[in-house]
C-alpha cells in the first residue's frame, strides 16, 4: 500500500517537472528584450536618449504614410518606409502621448525597412519616426490631427 | 484573452508582403472598467517575423498600439510556398504564434 502511494507520488512529481518545462520553454524561447526605460520614458527626447538616438539628423529619405487628420484616435494607421541604405531599425514616437515610444523595430537580412501598424493617439501630436542605418540616426516628423481621442476609452 | 491570429503573406513585385492580426486587448492601464476600477496594463510588448525559420524582423511595443493590432512588414523578394512565422509576447507571459505559407 505504502509502496503504491510513493509511486504515485514520484510520478505526480515528474509530471509537474514536465509540465512546468513546458510552460516555460515558450515564454524562454521568445525572451526578447523589450527597453522598458525607453517606453517608460514620458518625452520623445528621453525615449530615443534610452534607445541610443539621442542625436538624429532630418532626413527626406524617410516616408511617413498617415492621415492628416484621424477621425479616431483610437485607431491610426501609421505606415513608414525608410529609403536609407541599410536602415537597421525604425522607431515610431507620439511626441504627445503620455508615454511617446510607441514601437521600435528592428530589421534582419530579409526585411525591407517598412512597417505599418495602429496606433492610439490622446491628442493632435508631431508624431516622429527615427531611422537607424550605419550607426547613425534619421529622423522625420509628421503632424497627426485628431478630432477624438483614442486614450479615454 | 489571447485570440486567435490571422495572417496573409502575399507575393508583390520585388517583395513579400505580410499583413498580420492579432487578437490582444492592448489595455493601457489608463482606462476605467464597467465596475469604476482601472483596467491594468495588458499589451504585447515583443514580436517576431522569421521565414523559414530565420528572424527577420523583432518588435518591440508599447500599449499605444490599437487593440487586436494589425501590422504589415515587407519581405525582400519571396517565393510562393515560403514559410512565415509570426509571434508575440505581451506583459503577463501570455504568447502566440501563427504561420502561414506565402501565396
Amino acid at each position: 500500500m505504502d509502496d503504491q502511494r510513493r509511486g504515485w507520488l514520484k510520478a505526480a512529481g515528474a509530471l509537474g517537472v514536465v509540465l512546468v518545462a513546458g510552460l516555460l520553454k515558450p515564454v524562454a524561447a521568445l525572451a526578447a528584450t523589450w527597453n522598458k526605460d525607453a517606453f517608460a520614458a514620458k518625452s520623445a527626447a528621453d525615449a530615443l536618449k534610452s534607445l541610443g538616438a539621442a542625436d538624429t539628423a532630418a532626413s527626406s529619405d524617410i516616408v511617413i504614410e498617415a492621415p492628416q487628420i484621424a477621425e479616431n484616435g483610437a485607431v491610426v494607421p501609421i505606415e513608414v518606409t525608410s529609403k536609407i541604405a541599410g536602415t537597421t531599425s525604425i522607431a515610431v514616437l507620439i511626441e504627445k502621448n503620455p508615454f511617446p515610444l510607441a514601437g521600435k523595430f528592428d530589421f534582419m537580412e530579409g526585411a525591407l525597412a517598412f512597417v505599418k501598424l495602429n496606433v492610439k493617439m490622446g491628442e493632435t501630436s508631431d508624431v516622429r519616426v527615427v531611422a537607424t542605418a550605419g550607426g547613425r540616426n534619421y529622423v522625420a516628423t509628421r503632424e497627426i490631427k485628431v478630432t477624438i481621442g483614442g486614450c479615454g476609452g | 484573452m489571447a485570440g486567435p491570429m490571422k495572417m496573409r503573406a502575399t507575393l508583390a513585385s520585388g517583395y513579400t508582403d505580410v499583413r498580420v492580426l492579432m487578437s490582444h486587448p492592448m489595455e493601457t492601464g489608463q482606462r476605467k472598467g464597467p465596475d469604476g476600477k482601472m483596467i491594468p496594463l495588458h499589451f504585447i510588448q515583443n514580436l517576431t517575423v522569421k521565414v523559414n525559420g530565420k528572424t527577420v524582423v523583432e518588435g518591440q511595443i508599447s500599449q499605444a498600439v490599437s487593440r487586436n493590432p494589425v501590422f504589415s512588414f515587407r519581405l525582400k523578394g519571396g517565393a510562393k510556398g515560403d514559410k512565415i512565422e509570426v509571434s508575440w509576447l505581451d506583459n503577463k507571459g501570455e504568447t502566440n504564434r501563427t504561420e502561414s505559407a506565402v501565396a
